[in-house]
């Protein structure tokens, strides 16, 4: 099912992505007494790499040149299926949710690729980090997916969303719980914030997704910066909807409670990135996993209620 | 006959009386000695015409005497290293330099990637064969020389089995600039400035130890009270800025921001503060053979004092949020050690080896100047030996200095610049000087020929030491965290390199 107006909402969001860095990035300057750089800055620094050419490394194949599109677009039709503001997502059909997840995967699997391509220890160490610790976040993320899937009796991401309301989420405020909590370390995994990995390092011994683009410059940057921004609205906008069930009929109060949502949740990453330190990466599976096991239980309280 | 000589810090002996002992004597001695609370502080060639001679500098942790002792070589000499493991750098450096062929050294190879005396041939840093571990999953991860921090150059190799560090073979020598060497000019004014620079964060104890030896090998009065009242505030001050620095980027390594932001701020007040003594602040300028090179009086310490206040207060603010936050606590704890045994075999120093309860500390052990009568509290790091432990002794430390600088100021009047050096140097004499510095022990040593002029200067700074603690530190470790190691030890390149 397609919907035109959900396709423009979807758009917007995909042009404002790149004020959530900016949002994080502000709450963790406040934390650290810094004024920070501006709440546009990914943006100049988007049309900056724009403006630049790209410099390949000669070692790198086609696999190089290809990965930023594959990486851009997949994550661009991933952000269609998505219910965005309370409505039904742009593009929706019953199952959707697996082409969801696969698409993000699509994304990562050509990002992996590439920092392979380059043959850098650096980007090989990085690579093996992103495939363990995402292999351990999918499950965790479907058995989030079964616990909604199981509550609501649907299939698809849209009606499953629809029937999220707050009247629902009175009558379960335990699987709410576990499940914005489960979802919430989901988020920071796939987006590699901290205490799972750290975006604003220099070191590369210590980097996760980070040290995957290390060869990448100019355009394909842009373009792999912007899909990062996109992934993390991607997630946001999940999680807002997770949260604020909401009953609003007018498009305006939707649009409003939407955008406070997803400003919450980015002030929200900056105070967990200000007030903790990261993980060592030895225990970043522990904590992965921990994101699995929160979902698992809201699935036995289910189970076990009915 | 004596087995060696016994002398003050800062003294200046004749170098007929160091004892001369054969090479089976020379090892038999530094071994017992090393077992005896004793360390090298430095070890090195002169060469004679008649003879080369090798001399050893030992420092007991306990009582303020040096010993002093030197063997000659032909063009072979048993390595000493088997048997005493601190001496393989020096051995490394002896080999280099001098081309002694040091038989039984376990590693023998460059250290700096400089010529040898007399050759002119172009060495290339880090152009060397490495220790490799083989075998299927082993993989090796090179790291700089160019790094992507604004840090110096140096080059890492790592054999790893997935994220597990196997081994770790640190090349240096990018920075080699060749001062020992710049150093044998006969008019202490021209070697100030090289001095300063030495190793740029740790100026004062370079410039101090420099400053000393003249003194002593001029024959120079020593300053008056409150001109070493000042070199020592200086130290403090200097000791603060760094290990705050340190506090501060360990804090941002594990990405804890709200430490790391705050400490790079505050160790801007400290080095401010040292500019308020002296106009420059990395206190370049300030110490000067015979007192200080400025002009300080009662109002400018005040201004130091009143400046502590507010720098105390953000101290403790920001780097109290280091202790109680438990995510930090978990990774600094554990990570990197270097047990006590270890410490003791390779001779570290400085805040590293307190970390793992060595009770080394020079302004302790040998005092010289004010803190003959202020004394420094000795900081126990209880043997952790890990990041924590290196973490909590810098932190400890600092409130001691913030104590120690107090306490001086309270007595000091005012001094101003002391006189131009005119004298000479006494000659065939050997001077050795020992400072404690922010990164641990800081060693001079000059020796003088018959017409009075400098023949050999020897620089040890504790990064020389320290460099392969690092590499102990990161063994079974996992690679990710090397760069915290790395902070936590937070050593010079240039200092290593000279």
């Amino acid at each position: 099912m397609i919907s035109p107006l959900s396709v423009a909402i979807c758009l917007v969001m995909i042009l404002l992505s790149p004020l959530l860095l900016g949002v994080i990035n502000k709450t963790k300057a406040f934390f650290g007494g810094r004024q920070g750089p501006p709440l546009l800055q990914l943006y100049f620094d988007l049309g900056k790499l724009l403006g630049k050419t790209s410099v390949y490394s000669e070692t790198t194949t086609v696999v190089t040149r290809i990965a930023p599109f594959a990486i851009l677009f997949s994550t661009l039709a991933a952000a269609l299926l998505v219910p965005v503001a309370f409505r039904n997502a742009g593009l929706s059909f019953a199952g959707d949710v697996i082409l969801l997840a696969y698409l993000l995967g699509i994304g990562r699997f050509f990002m992996v690729l590439a920092a392979l391509d380059t043959g850098s220890a650096f980007e090989g160490m990085g690579a093996s980090r992103e495939v363990l610790y995402s292999a351990l976040a999918e499950p965790a993320f479907f058995c989030g997916l079964l616990v909604l899937i199981n509550e609501t009796s649907q299939i698809g991401l849209s009606s499953i969303y629809a029937r999220l309301t707050t009247d629902f989420w009175w009558q379960n405020p335990a699987t709410l719980l576990l499940l914005s909590t489960s979802w919430m370390i989901i988020l920071l995994v796939e987006n590699a914030r901290i205490p799972i990995d750290d975006p604003n390092t220099h070191l590369e011994l210590t980097m996760i997704h980070e040290v995957m683009i290390l060869d990448y410059s100019g355009k394909d940057l842009a373009l792999i910066e912007f899909a990062g921004a996109v992934k993390l609205a991607i997630f946001s906008s999940l999680l807002v909807g997770l949260i604020f069930g909401c009953q609003a009929q007018s498009l305006p109060l939707q649009l409003i409670i939407f955008a406070a949502g997803m400003l919450l949740v980015s002030i929200v990453i900056g105070i967990i990135e200000s007030t903790i330190a990261r993980l060592r990466l030895l225990h970043v599976p522990k904590f992965i996993v921990g994101s699995g096991a929160l979902a698992i239980i809201a699935l036995i309280l289910k189970l076990a209620g009915n | 006959m004596k087995k060696h000589l016994k002398m003050q810090n800062s003294a200046c002996v004749n170098l007929a009386d160091v004892p001369v002992v054969d090479n089976q004597q020379f090892k038999d001695h530094l071994v017992e000695l090393s077992s005896r609370n004793c360390r090298l502080s430095a070890l090195f060639v002169l060469p004679g015409t008649h003879q080369n001679l090798i001399y050893a500098v030992v420092s007991n942790d306990e009582s303020a005497a040096l010993k002093l002792l030197a063997t000659p070589y032909q063009n072979e000499f048993a390595s000493l290293t088997p048997d005493l493991p601190q001496a393989h750098w020096f051995e490394r450096e002896m080999h280099e330099i001098h081309g002694v062929n040091i038989t039984g050294h376990p590693w023998l190879k460059p250290i700096r990637f400089q010529p040898k005396t007399g050759d002119n041939t172009e060495i290339l840093p880090g152009v060397t064969n490495y220790f490799e571990v083989t075998g299927e999953e082993i993989h090796e991860v090179a790291v700089g020389p160019v790094h992507a921090g604004i840090i110096e150059p140096g080059h890492f190799r790592f054999q790893c089995h997935g994220e597990k560090v196997m081994h770790l073979e640190i090349e240096l020598g990018y920075q080699h600039r060749g001062i020992e060497k710049a150093m044998l000019r006969n008019h202490p004014h021209q070697n100030l400035r090289l001095v300063e620079v030495i190793a740029g964060d740790t100026t004062i104890a370079h410039a101090t130890a420099y400053a000393m030896l003249i003194e002593s090998l001029y024959g120079i009065d020593k300053p008056d009270k409150n001109a070493e009242l000042i070199r020592a505030v200086a130290l403090e001050l200097e000791r603060m800025a760094n290990h705050t620095g340190d506090l501060g980027a360990l804090a941002g390594d594990v990405g804890f921001l709200p430490t790391s932001a705050y400490c790079g701020r505050i160790r801007g007040d400290i080095l401010n503060t040292t500019a308020v003594i002296c106009g420059n602040r990395f206190g370049r300028g300030l110490i000067r053979p015979g007192g200080i090179g400025c002009i300080v009086d009662r109002s400018i310490a005040d201004i130091v004092l009143e400046r502590l206040v507010a720098i105390e207060a953000d101290l403790k603010s920001a780097v109290k949020l280091l202790w109680d936050t438990p995510s930090v606590v978990a990774r600094f704890e554990e990570t990197g050690t270097v047990s006590h045994e270890d410490a003791i075999a390779i001779g570290l120093v400085g805040p590293a080896a307190r970390a793992c309860g060595l009770r080394t500390d020079i302004r302790y052990s040998h005092p010289w100047g004010a803190y003959a009568v202020h004394q420094p509290e000795l900081v126990d790091g209880r043997k952790r030996g890990d990041v924590y432990g290196r973490a909590i002794v810098r932190w400890l430390e600092l409130l001691d200095s913030l104590r120690l600088i107090r306490i001086m100021l309270a007595e000091f009047t005012d001094v101003s610049t002391a006189s131009p050096v005119l004298t000479k140097a006494a000659p065939d004499s050997i001077s050795v000087v020992l400072t404690e510095g922010w990164r641990g022990e800081v060693c001079h040593v000059a020796i003088t020929d018959s017409a009075g002029n400098l023949a050999s200067y020897k620089i040890v700074d504790p990064s020389f030491h320290n460099w392969f603690g690092l590499a102990l530190a990161l063994r079974n470790q996992e690679i990710s965290d090397f760069p915290l190691c790395n902070k936590s030890f937070n050593l010079s390149y240039c200092g290593h390199d000279l």
